[in-house]
């Protein structure tokens, strides 16, 4: 008997947590809100850090190309074809020598590690989310994003090859 | 005590979830206590997939829905015999083809039952096909691209009905008509029509590799009206069967004097017999004109061929090919269960399901265990061919679907319910109400030799007081049931487009993994791609002007043209240079009188725009795709027909 009573009681309980649950969790969200505002740390100072003064040859950036050994000699059929690929998927954003809706590939290897280049052409959308060097760009082309063109590696090289011949 | 003590604590607990239950609407009649488990069966939580596609008619839309199951979630409405404005099918110059018929451009139908292509008696998820009733068509969807790619006119048909079904290595589909009419169509008085009029059942072979649909032939019937159909599988393979009503071939006041005789007849087709008939020369090449429309993925264009002859087989000239099974009632729905053995005709004005065993048949027909002819062709007996009757399973039966555990699945229209029974016994098992007047059922591969049996889809007519309310017009639905117990649990009800008749479902698994994500732009074929953004142009042919445009986030190549004049025929052949996965462009030009173009990643389509004052005129994308799409605009200057600006383009200062 006593048994039933105390599971009723229990039960009873129950019922009121699980009718008033929801306005409980409301108040707690609402706290939570509160609580997020406080935590929040001043703004940090707007850096005045441009791209241009940016010039890290160790940065590979982030992405599948770890490792390109460039050979002295420009390799030309391999160019060609890169052009060929940059004229139909890239033109629209990127004029060779000067600044269009992105910046120019002339003298990007005098900038950039190779290696940086083609995980920018490869890895778009992780590259302007976490490197420092894309993410800065990013801001200073309007937030303009760089579209992913699935190029395959091999096509990204070819691509790069092209960029040593941009005179 | 206890007894009274349980009766309170009962008391309270009902007590308890009334107060919890405060919404307005608690009316829980069909619902019951399991509804939070009815929930949890149909709930996919945001961002993970659905277990299966359902393919569903949109019926009058004349478009073919994809939902995901079980949460009814609409993924996309693909269209196929209607103009869609949002994706400009019909409206660009691309599509435009797709819908050109025998009788010009016709820029709607009522698509009726989707069927997915079999290999072996197995979903292989290819391709999907689609009839529309109207102006008689088959059409093909790709599903790599979910779009329609091919469309075939049926001549001599009319209200092609018994279609589009597939058989089990999809060699054919088929399109039986509803209708019979003059074959060849001829000025003649309507009352004539008993003995005069034909029935097409029309055999439209399927490439195996490309999918192209081509008519193989015609089996000329009598002028009976053939309702639906489905293929013989297994042991029945090779043979396919079709419902008819009106053997009475009454031409007015159908819904009396169809229904005067007490049988009417599933007919039984020997289609591979047929096949080698006409493979060894036999039929007649009879003059016809019917379009054959093609979209080729390469091209992103369609063409349209008008053809002009088709082989028509007469049944008497292939002895035992066809046969008639007589079965009560103006049969409606003819279903075969996974085996091959049984075919199911239901009766639409019969209490009782009628169920003909193929084994059966096929001794009938040895024994030649006939009860008379009809114009020439055997009418088997009855008795002879019935494996048995499923009695009194309820009112006005439709159409029948299988579990592949030996169980089917009827839809009753009158008394709205659907009735689960043993194929074997004909015993029924269990019955549930949908809510209201059903038409199709639903199971995934439920008309295949494999079926997935987890859920049932009805696809109801009528909804009335289901949803809030929309004014008289309101939509129909679908409604959800769980079949993997002995007894059905009604799970979920969601809205459809247009009139939902049948619908094919498939594991998501089969399909998924082939769907295209983007058209590679050194694939584009398109006659006036701009591939190169260097070769984005304009030119002047007369008054007719090409613009050969690009576009990519977020811009047009070009965006400023001048030298268009009032009265030239301005072409915008537009591609997309994204290669990324769901960035497709849009663009819209002020005043042009056609819809916007919806242009996926490596797609080039075309849409016309005929100035007709002088100015400025804007155009913009029309898709939302980067933070600096509202910049993605773009001016055309227009002058007086008769200036000499010389045209112009540029982007930026170039």
């Amino acid at each position: 008997m006593k048994y039933i009573f105390k599971s009723l009681w229990v039960l009873s309980i129950m019922a009121l947590i699980s009718c008033g649950g929801k306005e409980e969790k409301k108040e707690s969200d609402e706290l939570q809100l509160g609580n997020y505002s406080k935590k929040e740390e001043p703004a940090k100072p707007a850096t005045s850090t441009s791209s241009e003064s940016m010039i890290d040859m160790d940065n590979k950036g982030i992405g599948p190309i770890k490792n390109v050994e460039l050979n002295p000699e420009i390799d030309q059929a391999m160019a060609q074809k890169g052009e060929a690929l940059f004229n139909s998927k890239c033109l629209a954003c990127h004029k060779p020598t000067k600044k269009f809706i992105g910046p120019a590939p002339k003298g990007v290897l005098d900038r950039r590690s190779p290696e940086w280049v083609m995980n920018m052409m490869l890895n778009p959308e992780e590259m302007v989310m976490k490197d420092p060097i894309a993410k800065q760009l990013l801001v200073e082309h309007n937030g303009s994003p760089m579209a992913n063109q699935n190029l395959t590696e091999e096509e990204a090289r070819q691509i790069l090859e092209y960029f040593r011949t941009i005179e | 005590m206890k007894k009274s003590v349980l009766f309170i604590l009962s008391l309270f607990m009902a007590a308890s979830f009334f107060s919890c239950n405060n919404s307005e609407n608690s009316k829980n009649g069909d619902r019951g206590a399991l509804a939070s488990s009815a929930a949890e069966k149909v709930y996919v939580a945001p961002g993970e997939h659905d277990e299966f596609y359902a393919f569903i008619s949109g019926g009058f839309s004349g478009q073919l829905s994809v939902y995901g199951l079980p949460s009814g979630r609409l993924l996309k409405v693909i269209p196929v015999f209607s103009q869609d404005a949002e994706k400009a099918w019909g409206y660009n110059e691309e599509t435009k083809p797709m819908l050109n018929t025998s009788h010009g451009f016709v820029p709607w139908d009522d698509a009726h039952h989707p069927d997915i292509s079999q290999t072996n008696g197995k979903l292989d998820g290819r391709w999907v096909f689609i009839n529309g009733n109207n102006t008689p068509r088959i059409a093909k969807v790709d599903l790599t691209t979910f779009e329609t790619t091919e469309i075939i006119e049926v001549p001599n048909s009319a209200g092609n009905h018994s279609s589009s079904f597939v058989t089990e290595n999809t060699e054919y589909v088929v399109a039986g008509t509803r209708f019979s009419v003059p074959v060849p169509q001829r000025d003649m008085p309507i009352k004539d029509y008993k003995g005069n009029f034909k029935g097409s059942l029309t055999f439209i072979s399927v490439d195996p590799e490309e999918g192209h649909m081509d008519i193989k032939f015609q089996l000329m019937m009598p002028g009976f009206d053939y309702d639906l159909a489905h293929p013989g599988r297994g042991k029945s393979h090779g043979w396919f069967f079709f419902s008819t009503y009106n053997t009475e071939e009454a031409n007015t006041l159908m819904e009396v004097n169809a229904s005067q005789n007490d049988k009417d007849f599933i007919a039984a087709v020997n289609w591979k017999k047929i096949e080698e008939y006409v493979n060894n020369g036999g039929g007649k090449k009879m003059p016809a004109n019917y379009a054959h429309n093609v979209y080729d993925e390469d091209t992103h264009t369609a063409t349209s061929t008008m053809k002009k002859e088709v082989l028509v087989v007469d049944p008497l000239e292939v002895p035992g090919a066809v046969f008639l099974l007589p079965t009560p009632k103006s049969p409606h729905g003819c279903d075969v269960d996974p085996t091959g053995e049984y075919i199911v005709g239901n009766g639409k004005l019969s209490a009782d399901l009628t169920v003909h065993s193929y084994t059966k048949m096929i001794e009938a027909i040895e024994n030649k265990s006939f009860d008379g002819e009809a114009y020439g062709i055997p009418i088997l007996k009855f008795e002879d061919v019935l494996a048995g009757t499923v009695k009194q399973a309820g009112l006005g039966p439709l159409h029948t679907e299988f579990d592949g555990e030996g169980n089917a699945y009827t839809s009753f229209f009158i008394s709205s319910e659907v009735v689960k029974w043993n194929v074997e016994s004909r015993e029924v098992i269990d019955r549930k109400p949908c809510y209201y007047s059903v038409g199709h059922v639903m199971i995934p591969g439920g008309n295949s030799a494999d079926p997935f049996g987890k859920y049932v889809l009805a696809m109801n007519k009528i909804t009335k007081d289901r949803y809030l309310p929309t004014g008289p017009e309101v939509t129909h639905s679908a409604q959800l049931y769980d079949i993997t117990g002995e007894k059905m649990e009604l799970l979920l009800d969601f809205p459809t487009i247009g009139e939902p008749h049948y619908a094919a479902g498939i594991p998501a698994d089969i399909i998924k993994p082939n769907s295209k994500k983007i058209f590679k732009l050194d694939e584009n074929k398109h006659e006036h791609a701009t591939l190169n953004n260097g070769d984005a142009r304009v030119e002047r042919d007369g008054n007719e002007v090409h613009v050969y445009m690009t576009m990519i986030r977020s811009h047009f190549t070009p965006d400023n043209i001048e030298g268009i004049k009032v009265g030239d025929k301005v072409y915008f052949h537009v591609t997309n240079h994204e290669q990324d996965y769901d960035v497709p462009h849009g663009i819209s030009m002020i005043g042009a009188n056609t819809s916007e173009l919806l242009i996926m990643p490596g797609q080039t389509e075309t849409f016309v725009w005929e100035p007709k004052q002088p100015g400025v005129w804007p155009f913009y994308c029309t898709d939302f795709c980067s933070a600096l799409h509202q910049e993605m605009q773009g001016y055309v200057r227009v002058s007086p027909a008769n200036s000499n600006i010389d045209l112009s383009w540029s982007l930026g200062e170039d």
